[in-house]
């Protein structure tokens, strides 16, 4: 996991559910793959097609709120982004996110000030930089740290499995 | 130290004397629940991703085909023989067809005093047994089948303290809307929320239920109500004794308290596209409707669907509207047939349709058109939610539903007799 990027931010709003994410007509897809075109469908559809591996996702308050489909995080590491910064999220999405290797940070404020297009620079566990100005940003917690090292919690528990057999 | 009852089903699921709100503990799983909204994920990383896949105790693991059901399409039924064989394969419990995952749950294996991880989000609605459900995604599903545990973090705990008793026409819907409508859709964020009071007390535990399962529509990790003699009975029922009844310390603490009346309380809807903006139903503008929706493992329980029979009798659903009603499980359906309901729901005008999440996810029925309105008792208003990114969705009461049925615009039962 990369400690220090820098990206091109795409801005969502306040209480982004996961059924804006990914509606639930492409759910039973078979593969990420067919599923990503939709991210965001209702509400930006041409966002899969224009966002680059590496951008930045900033959103408001309880981002990923509502069912708890994890294909919701999945399609949104699939593109690629770098990071999600939000407000704050939802409990479920949070995991779900981590738990696929997706980078969600946490800021209050970085949200009011920026917009879309522009860069910003992120030094995980330290903070953001924004046209000079510094957002804080807390540490994250060893476990989660842990399992997005290891690049989501399937992988993280590949490497524990041993103990699992004996367990 | 004081716990609240939250805090001792973890301290206990971690095996662990105390636990305090931002800890993180590895709990033991008493049950494990998906369904076939994201099971085929979970089985292909099970089947491709794992060294050594293996199930923990798959006697603690349900499987339940509710969302898509019967199957709309070659990919979901494709879905739905992917998690039929696994389950056969490995000796787990299946439900196909017999009702709504939470419903099932709560009628054949939810216990007290439990902790129980569900793919599902509404998984809190267990807190109404004093259960601790909470949903994860695929992955934490698949964590917790594999090795029987998960991780969780202490939720700081937020104490609901209900006095009175709702009025005639009014129902626990209208109280938990009106909640959710005060604290904002994220008011209880990674939090607990604990009912309390003689108003919970007088309360069935049908209308338990529903203020358990909208809890995660604040926001919240889980609901959590006292096991009463209620409980025990609806347990005995279901043939279960009380497993472990944990009850919040006097020193207890809380990250904050709330107080509601409930002789205070109106009849509520919620406006799209958002749960929390919340508007007495008697101060609405006129709202015409193209469908009505009675169902979801918040209001389709039977308890919702005599009160929609009482208010449907002898009336005919407003001709341009769509009455869809779903009972949340088979013996519901099986109760609404003896009692006469389906009768009078069908004279009525109402289609009654298998017991699955139908139109409150916007799955396989009922779904909208562009600018089309829905009276809903389902659980979630989001844009798009029940189809059309512009077709609109109001949540209410089972009540308010029916009425609103027949009058072919949103109108609360007391407006309406």
């Amino acid at each position: 996991m990369k400690q220090h990027f820098s990206g091109k931010i795409w801005i969502m709003g306040d209480d982004i559910d996961t059924d804006l994410i990914l509606p639930t007509d492409y759910l039973a897809l078979s593969s990420l793959d067919e599923m990503i075109p939709y991210v965001f469908a209702p509400i930006r559809p041409d966002f899969a097609a224009l966002v680059k591996p590496g951008d930045i996702l900033v959103a408001g308050k309880n981002f990923g709120c509502g069912s708890s489909r994890e294909q919701a995080s999945e399609v949104l590491g699939k593109l690629g982004l770098a990071a999600i910064i939000a407000k704050s999220y939802a409990r479920i999405f949070y995991r779900n996110a981590m738990n696929n290797g997706l980078l969600l940070l946490e800021n209050p404020f970085l949200y009011d000030d920026v917009s879309e297009g522009d860069e910003i620079v992120v030094d995980v566990g330290e903070k953001i930089t924004y046209k000079g100005k510094e957002y804080d940003l807390q540490p994250i917690a060893e476990n989660v740290l842990d399992i997005l090292e290891k690049g989501g919690l399937v992988q993280a528990m590949r490497e524990r499995t041993g103990r699992y057999n004996n367990g | 130290m004081s716990m609240t009852m939250g805090e001792k089903i973890i301290a206990s699921a971690a095996g662990v004397k105390h636990v305090n709100p931002g800890e993180i503990h590895i709990v033991q799983l008493d049950k494990i629940m998906t369904n076939d909204a994201t099971t085929h994920l979970t089985l292909d990383m099970y089947n491709h991703k794992l060294k050594y896949p293996r199930i923990s105790d798959s006697s603690k693991v349900v499987f339940i085909i509710d969302h898509n059901f019967p199957a709309d399409s070659p990919e979901t039924a494709a879905a739905h023989r992917k998690m039929r064989l696994f389950a056969n394969e490995n000796n787990i419990t299946i439900y196909e067809g017999k009702g709504i995952c939470h419903q099932l749950m709560i009628e054949n294996h939810v216990n007290s005093g439990e902790l129980i991880i569900g793919a599902d989000s509404h998984t809190c609605s267990y807190g109404a047994l004093g259960a601790f459900g909470t949903g994860v995604g695929c992955t934490d599903f698949l964590y917790g089948m594999v090795t029987g545990t998960t991780w969780l973090m202490v939720p700081e705990t937020i104490r609901f303290y209900l006095t009175g008793e709702l009025h005639e026409g009014i129902y626990a819907r209208d109280l938990m809307l009106t909640i959710i409508g005060d604290i904002g859709a994220n008011g209880c964020n990674y939090k607990i929320m604990e009912f309390v009071g003689e108003g919970i007390e007088k309360m069935s535990v049908a209308e338990r239920i529903v203020l358990a399962n909208l809890a995660v529509e604040a926001g919240a990790k889980t609901a959590l109500m006292e096991v009463d003699n209620k409980v025990t009975d609806f347990l005995a029922e279901h043939g279960r004794k009380p497993r472990q009844e944990f009850k919040s310390d006097a020193g207890a603490r809380y990250a904050a308290e709330y107080y509601y009346n409930l002789s205070d309380i109106k009849s509520v809807v919620a406006r799209p596209d958002h749960i929390d903006d919340v508007i007495p139903t008697n101060e609405l503008s006129e709202i015409k409707i193209d469908q009505a929706f009675i169902g979801s493992c918040n209001n389709g329980r039977i308890e919702d669907l005599r009160v929609a029979a009482s208010i449907l009798k002898d009336h005919k659903v407003a001709p341009h509207v769509r009455l869809i009603i779903s009972p949340a499980s088979n013996d519901v359906y099986l109760q609404a047939l003896q009692e006469g309901i389906i009768s009078i729901l069908n004279e009525a005008g109402a289609m009654i349709v298998n017991s699955n999440c139908s139109v409150c996810w916007g799955g396989c029925q009922g779904v909208l058109y562009a600018n089309e309105v829905l009276i809903s008792t389902g659980t979630r208003n989001f844009r798009g939610r029940a189809g059309h990114p512009d077709s609109k969705i109001y949540l209410g009461s089972a009540a308010t539903v029916a009425a609103s049925a027949i009058k072919g615009k949103i109108i609360s039962e007391t407006m309406f007799r």
